[in-house]
């Protein structure tokens, strides 16, 4: 049996150490497509943590009567289900918003995020945690959509959630709201993030070494006394 | 022309150990970008000559933010300063030359930092770069501001109004085709360097001369021009001819000074060929059937991607190897 690891862990791993989009580099789909204005990656995030939740929810309390050969079919059709609810909400209270996210809010079926965390984490763990890990999961999601909505929007469109941000004087890029943007944006926010941690690693690695270093050197010396 | 090794001369009493190739350049990298800077001095001029002073604003702009971003990029990451190899001075000055007239300095500005922060120094610096540092910034500018780069001012000696476009805009949207004479000269619209041939050939040709170029790479885009341009042309004449394709637009400055750049080039001479080959096949899709009057820059971009495959599969075979 492995070691469990706490429940706040269980949510706290998806926002950064297992982030979906800058760590798992899963479910680029959406993260690229809809990103184009930081309320449409909260939206698109929303959407998709409550499938992601419900879903994890129902796969992980029937998680032993789904045969192995089918699981894959059946977490679809429970996944389709809650992208079928998602849909038809957003289509009848938020008809603009549905209208931009377009065939994107469909899509959320073949999320690779979605089944990945079913296969992965909800299929083998209790209910309580496979919701938790759903919920960060998710809210990891959020934070990677919405800070790519948000710069793609400073630049490319000067505003911030709907809100000028940028003076008149700010040639909006263009190339931000089309769909090199996003690559480019993603690109480097990984590459800074990944850069940022690889510093730390290595900061931390030479001071192991250090320590490691002084350790052996003690015991010399101890050596040459006896 | 031998490759190019970057190993300065070393301290001749110091036992030199390194890999091959073992042959030497007469020149040490930064002679040869100097070189570069000279050769497009006459751009420069016929820039000035045909747009009025204020263009030396936007090349100057390019230079100094292309070196600025470069020498604060390597004060940044701790690495040492080696803006003085001239290497972002070409950047700066290239990208200068290949926005309109007029170009808003901020743009200018910023396609200098994108070439020389995305295009260069993200990949690693001078040597990594798998695309030509100049064009990605020029290609930046094109995604961010379609309206701005397209854009062209009338030259000052202009004869009639359509030299507002550029001849290839002139002939691909309003079906007009602009005589060869002006386009030697360069007194039609487009971007600063790029519309005197003449300037262009005195640089490029110095650089061919004197070996710093790799005369195969423009010998091959016009060999390819040439062959897919001329062949079009021959089926319908509808199609502009192969000298109109020449002259017209950036194909010379970017066969002399963009498709050149050893970085972002094949090492191998059959991979020169191929590359040029290729630049021009692209280049004559986009200009006859593409939506954008001109293509040179996506097509030595397109091409400088596939530069790592070309060098696999042209590497010579080892001496003494037997085929299998």
């Amino acid at each position: 049996m492995k070691k469990q690891v706490s429940l706040f862990t269980e949510y706290t791993k998806g926002l950064w150490d297992q982030n979906p989009v800058f760590k798992q580099v899963l479910g680029m789909c959406p993260a690229l497509a809809v990103t184009v204005s930081a309320m449409n990656g909260i939206a698109m995030a929303l959407a998709t943590t409550f499938v992601l939740t419900f879903s994890s929810l129902i796969i992980s309390l029937i998680r032993k009567l789904i045969p192995t050969q089918v699981r894959i079919a059946s977490y679809i059709v429970i996944i389709a289900t809650f992208v079928t609810v998602v849909d038809l909400v957003m289509r009848a209270q938020f008809p603009e918003l549905s209208k931009e996210l377009g065939p994107y809010i469909p899509l959320i079926v073949v999320n690779c995020l979605i089944l990945g965390r079913q296969e992965a984490f909800s299929s083998k763990n209790t209910p309580l945690r496979a919701v938790l890990d759903a919920l960060g999961m998710g809210t990891g999601f959020m934070i990677a959509l919405a800070s790519l909505g948000g710069i793609r929007e400073i630049l490319g469109s000067r505003t911030l959630l709907g809100v000028q941000v940028m003076p008149d004087a700010f040639d909006p890029w263009l190339v931000m709201i089309l769909p090199a943007g996003a690559f480019l944006t993603l690109g480097l926010m990984m590459g800074g993030l990944n850069q940022m941690v690889l510093r730390k690693k290595t900061r931390e690695e030479r001071e192991l070494a250090a320590r490691h270093l002084q350790k052996p050197k003690m015991s010399l010396e101890h050596g040459q006394e006896a | 022309m031998s490759s190019v090794t970057v190993t300065e001369a070393p301290n001749e009493r110091e036992l030199l150990l390194s890999t091959s190739p073992h042959l030497q350049s007469r020149w040490t990298t930064k002679q040869i970008m100097w070189f570069v800077v000279l050769a497009l001095v006459p751009s420069v001029i016929s820039a000035v000559l045909f747009f009025g002073f204020a263009q030396l604003l936007v090349i100057a702009t390019a230079v100094v933010f292309a070196v600025g971003t470069e020498a604060l990029i390597q004060y940044l990451t701790k690495k040492p300063i080696a803006v003085a190899d001239g290497s972002a001075v070409i950047t700066g000055l290239l990208l200068g030359l290949i926005v309109p007239p007029n170009f808003s300095l901020v743009f200018t500005a910023l396609g200098a930092v994108f070439s020389i922060g995305v295009g260069k120094m993200l990949f690693g610096g001078l040597g990594y770069n798998i695309f030509n540092p100049a064009l990605v910034g020029r290609a930046f500018l094109q995604a961010a501001f379609p309206v701005a780069i397209t854009t062209w001012t009338v030259p000052q000696f202009a004869v009639d109004s359509v030299s507002k476009a550029t001849p290839l805009a002139a002939l691909k949207f309003d079906g007009v085709s602009t005589a060869i004479s002006p386009l030697i000269y360069g007194n039609v619209g487009g971007s600063l360097g790029e519309t005197s041939a003449l300037a262009v050939l005195a640089g490029g040709i110095f650089l061919l001369v004197t070996g710093v170029a790799n005369w195969r790479i423009p010998a091959a885009m016009t060999v390819g021009l040439i062959v897919f341009g001329g062949g079009l042309w021959l089926l319908d004449s509808s199609y502009p001819t192969p000298l109109f394709h020449f002259f017209a637009g950036s194909f010379l400055f970017g066969a002399l000074f963009m498709a050149t750049d050893y970085v972002s080039s094949p090492i191998t001479n059959l991979g020169m060929w191929i590359y040029g080959l290729g630049i021009s096949l692209v280049l004559v899709l986009i200009r006859v059937f593409g939506g954008l009057p001109e293509g040179v820059m996506y097509s030595i971009l397109f091409m400088n991607a596939f530069v790592p495959l070309i060098n696999r599969y042209t590497r010579p075979r080892i001496f003494g190897e037997v085929k299998s």
